[in-house]
């Protein structure tokens, strides 16, 4: 892999003490979910598949960080947030009926559902449910910014950032209990966290992040 | 593989888990729901866990409830931010206002320990004036107790929680040295050092509440930086591995999962005892004294729910001032990027401070602030950037790169208190069939006022402290207090300065509620200070017969 922080895995630490029990059972389950709806129907999974990628587009040659399946996750599972706007619904009824109206907007405008627009188009409307622009009946009086904020870019940005092909993209250290780190100043690195590959310099990096345990 | 502590009561048949040993238990004591207990205390938080030990100490009999969990940090910590969530509480609230103020993670937990499990251990002490902002800074409200003696309350709280801190403290009247040594810096606290330097404001590492040595079965902190999602070591000296423990080997009687929906008065208008939930049924705990400890959000919903023909209006409300006036603290920030690594996970997130703003009058709106370094985690930071920025796609991603090069600002600000600032009651209901908070907040133009000048301080900081593609998070809070004010009389205050109900002497009300004004600091080592004067008050009450 490339990037910042090329070959640094994760998981490569998971048997070291940076890694206890409970987050092996934890970040293991994440991995392993399954890839298949089990609150949204396939319909509102294949819009939610579209979305997501718009919002956390992934670049070719790794793995893919599953986003339908960890937001379909939150919601099966009652991951809840702790609040909601007066002027929303819970969560996973915000959801569908964001979905439902998203592809009812895509029609209006183009006569397809969201999921079959090129991207330029469901950038469109997607920055228009940003500023709120979007009022079709089926948002039922959800404010399309409210959702757009407070499940859209929060849900799938969230899932995304909780999974280790994350925290190796941007050189986070991930787990690390019972170990915690030593060296703490500036521009120090303990050999159990990743190496940011200097421009030009990637092939130091590599070597040093498959070493990293 | 321990059970799982959402299950059932882990607090039961004469044992309580032990917290520093893997699948150990400690001896407790059980108490019968028809014994009449001397204190029912519902929450074990920052305020309420204190005062069950310290009564219990005393000789009382006491039985903490708290509606989450009792975890074992050892077994049930995952080092995650996602699984985590588990600490926060997460029952429906609905939010509105002009500023609706978050919930969940952003302020309240749902364990035994409360808030502190998750909290980040920045202990402070308010400013001396503070406690009379209305007659010597003009502004809020006057508190009915005395610095000095609150003096001597935080110097007992920073014992008990044997604070790590500088052996000089820059502000403020003499402290005495803290009792461990500070922590070291990490990148991101040296950058606030740099920063505040440059502007000519003094910093100093900031006192906080984990072990900087070894304390008994509390190992020294390992700078792993998770402490907002529950510290796995037990170096936190959270009110679950501190108090707790105390109040359990002193005779307090815990009850985990243990939701109290509703107060009962007798005939007489006293406190009668609690109505709880637990293990799938209503139960009724007789008490002579009832004590609310449940934050700013539960403490008034649970007040105003046990509302009855005698209290229409709720209890301890004759003021009208339950849940009115709660307010939060300003948590804005500026942040930017270094050319060094800074690797701002490492270490708990905030090692180095400026109170500089909270000493210095000389500006032109009232109220104070501080500003601290940060360190926030993967989820944590991409919901400051998409929050502040509205950035979403590519350019999100590639914004997340440079997340080790991250500095950051952030305040902890006093906002003042405003009767339109609420929690009421919903129509909508929770699980339990309790009808859950509705919480109302606007920020006021003085709050914006200092809102701003922290945020130009802040980006000018990290300006000079080399820091490029500086940022502003504009919209963020953190903390909550008031909705149970305590004051000077019955007519403008829900509770004395003993937390003591005016309308109904055997209800008390001790944690963050109490408070009349929120100050530049965060709040929990005053929460704890109280809870240890009120705790010596009731021995003192008790001892003349006026309980
Ligand atoms: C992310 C974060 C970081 C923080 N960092 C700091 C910091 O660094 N320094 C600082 O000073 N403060 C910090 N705080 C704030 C601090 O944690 C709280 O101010 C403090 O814990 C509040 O104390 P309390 O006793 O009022 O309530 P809590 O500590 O929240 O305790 C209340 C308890 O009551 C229980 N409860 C409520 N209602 C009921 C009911 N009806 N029945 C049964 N149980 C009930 C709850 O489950 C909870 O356990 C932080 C808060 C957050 C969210
Ligand atoms: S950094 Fe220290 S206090 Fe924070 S979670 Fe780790 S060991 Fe606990």
């Amino acid at each position: 892999m490339t990037g910042r922080y090329p070959d640094y895995d994760v998981l490569a630490k998971r048997d070291t003490p940076s890694w206890n029990d409970v987050t092996r059972r934890t970040v293991y389950r994440r991995l392993d979910l399954p890839r298949m709806p089990r609150y949204f129907s396939e319909a509102e999974w294949r819009t939610l598949g579209a979305v997501c990628d718009r919002i956390m587009p992934q670049p070719s040659g790794r793995e893919r960080i599953p986003l339908p399946a960890l937001v379909d996750a939150k919601i099966f599972e009652r991951h809840e947030d702790g609040y909601r706007l007066a002027s929303m619904p819970g969560q996973g009824e915000a959801w569908k009926r964001g979905l439902a109206a998203l592809d009812a907007e895509a029609r209006t405008r183009h006569e397809l559902d969201f999921a079959s627009l090129g991207p330029d188009d469901q950038d469109a409307l997607l920055r228009a449910m940003q500023k709120g622009e979007l009022t079709h009946d089926a948002w039922g009086g959800m404010p399309s910014k409210a959702f757009f904020e407070h499940r859209v870019i929060a849900d799938v940005t969230h899932c995304y950032y909780s999974h280790p092909i994350a925290w190796n993209e941007i050189g986070f250290g991930g787990p690390a209990s019972p170990r915690g780190y030593v060296r703490m100043g500036l521009n120090r690195r303990d050999p159990w966290e990743g190496a940011e590959a200097a421009p030009g310099e990637q092939a130091e990096a590599r070597r040093i992040n498959q070493r990293v345990g | 593989m321990s059970a799982d502590p959402f299950a059932a009561p882990r607090a039961a048949n004469g044992r309580a888990p032990d917290v520093f040993r893997h699948g150990g238990w400690v001896p407790m004591r059980q108490y019968r729901e028809d014994d009449e207990v001397d204190f029912a205390v519902v929450g074990t938080g920052a305020g309420g866990a204190p005062l069950i030990a310290r009564l219990a100490e005393t000789g009382f009999s006491v039985i903490g409830f708290d509606a989450g969990p009792y975890f074992r940090p050892l077994e049930d910590f995952a080092s995650d931010e996602w699984e985590q969530n588990k600490l926060y509480w997460t029952d429906q609230r609905v939010i509105d206002g002009a500023n609706p103020m978050v919930q969940g993670g952003k302020n309240s937990g749902k364990a035994v320990g409360g808030s502190t499990v998750h909290f980040a251990m920045v202990s402070l002490r308010f400013r001396p004036e503070w406690f009379k902002s209305r007659s010597q800074l003009g502004y809020g409200a006057d508190w009915p107790l005395d610095w000095r003696e609150m003096w001597a309350y935080y110097g007992q709280a920073e014992e008990a929680l044997k604070i790590a801190g500088p052996v000089t403290y820059p502000w403020g009247p003499k402290r005495p040295r803290y009792p461990y040594r500070p922590h070291e810096l990490n990148g991101a606290a040296e950058i606030l050092a740099r920063g505040a330097e440059a502007l000519g404001y003094k910093w100093t590492a900031t006192p906080l509440a984990t072990v900087s040595a070894p304390r008994g079965a509390s190992p020294p902190c390992v700078y792993r930086g998770f402490c907002r999602f529950g510290c796995s070591t037990n170096a936190k000296q959270s009110q679950l591995v501190t108090f707790i423990p105390r109040a359990l080997a002193a005779g307090a009687e815990i009850r985990d999962l243990a939701m109290v929906g509703r107060i009962e008065t007798g005939t007489d208008g006293r406190a009668t005892g609690i109505h709880y939930h637990r293990e799938g049924q209503w139960r009724f705990q007789k008490a002579r004294n009832v004590v609310v400890a449940g934050y700013a959000v539960e403490t008034p919903r649970l007040l105003l729910a046990s509302a009855n023909d005698r209290y229409p209006d709720g209890l301890a409300n004759s003021s009208g001032l339950v849940g009115k006036n709660l307010m939060t603290q300003a948590n804005q920030a500026a942040f930017g990027v270094m050319q060094d690594e800074v690797r701002w996970y490492k270490g708990p997130p905030s090692l180095s401070l400026t109170e500089h703003w909270n000493y210095e009058d000389r500006k032109d709106f009232a109220g104070g602030y501080c500003w601290m370094a940060q360190g926030p985690l993967p989820i944590e930071w991409v919901t400051v950037q998409t929050g502040a920025r509205g950035i979403w796609g590519e350019q999100l991603r590639r914004e997340m790169e440079k997340y080790n090069h991250q500095v950051g600002l952030k305040m902890v600000g006093e906002m003042l208190p405003d009767e339109r600032n609420r929690v009421t009651l919903d129509e909508e209901r929770d699980q339990f069939g309790l009808r859950i908070a509705r919480v109302t907040y606007s920020w006021g133009d003085n709050d914006k006022a200092l809102i701003r000048h922290a945020l130009d301080q802040m980006h000018w900081s990290l300006e000079a402290a080399g820091a490029t593609e500086i940022f502003r998070q504009e919209n963020d809070t953190n903390h909550l207090a008031g909705t149970a004010r305590m004051g000077f009389d019955a007519k403008t205050s829900v509770v004395n300065a003993d937390c003591r109900s005016w309308d109904i002497p055997n209800l008390w009300v001790c944690d963050g509620s109490v408070f009349p004004t929120t100050g530049g600091v965060n709040p929990s080592l005053t929460i704890t200070s109280i809870a240890l004067r009120t705790a010596d008050r009731i021995e003192a009450l008790a001892a003349r017969g006026e309980l």
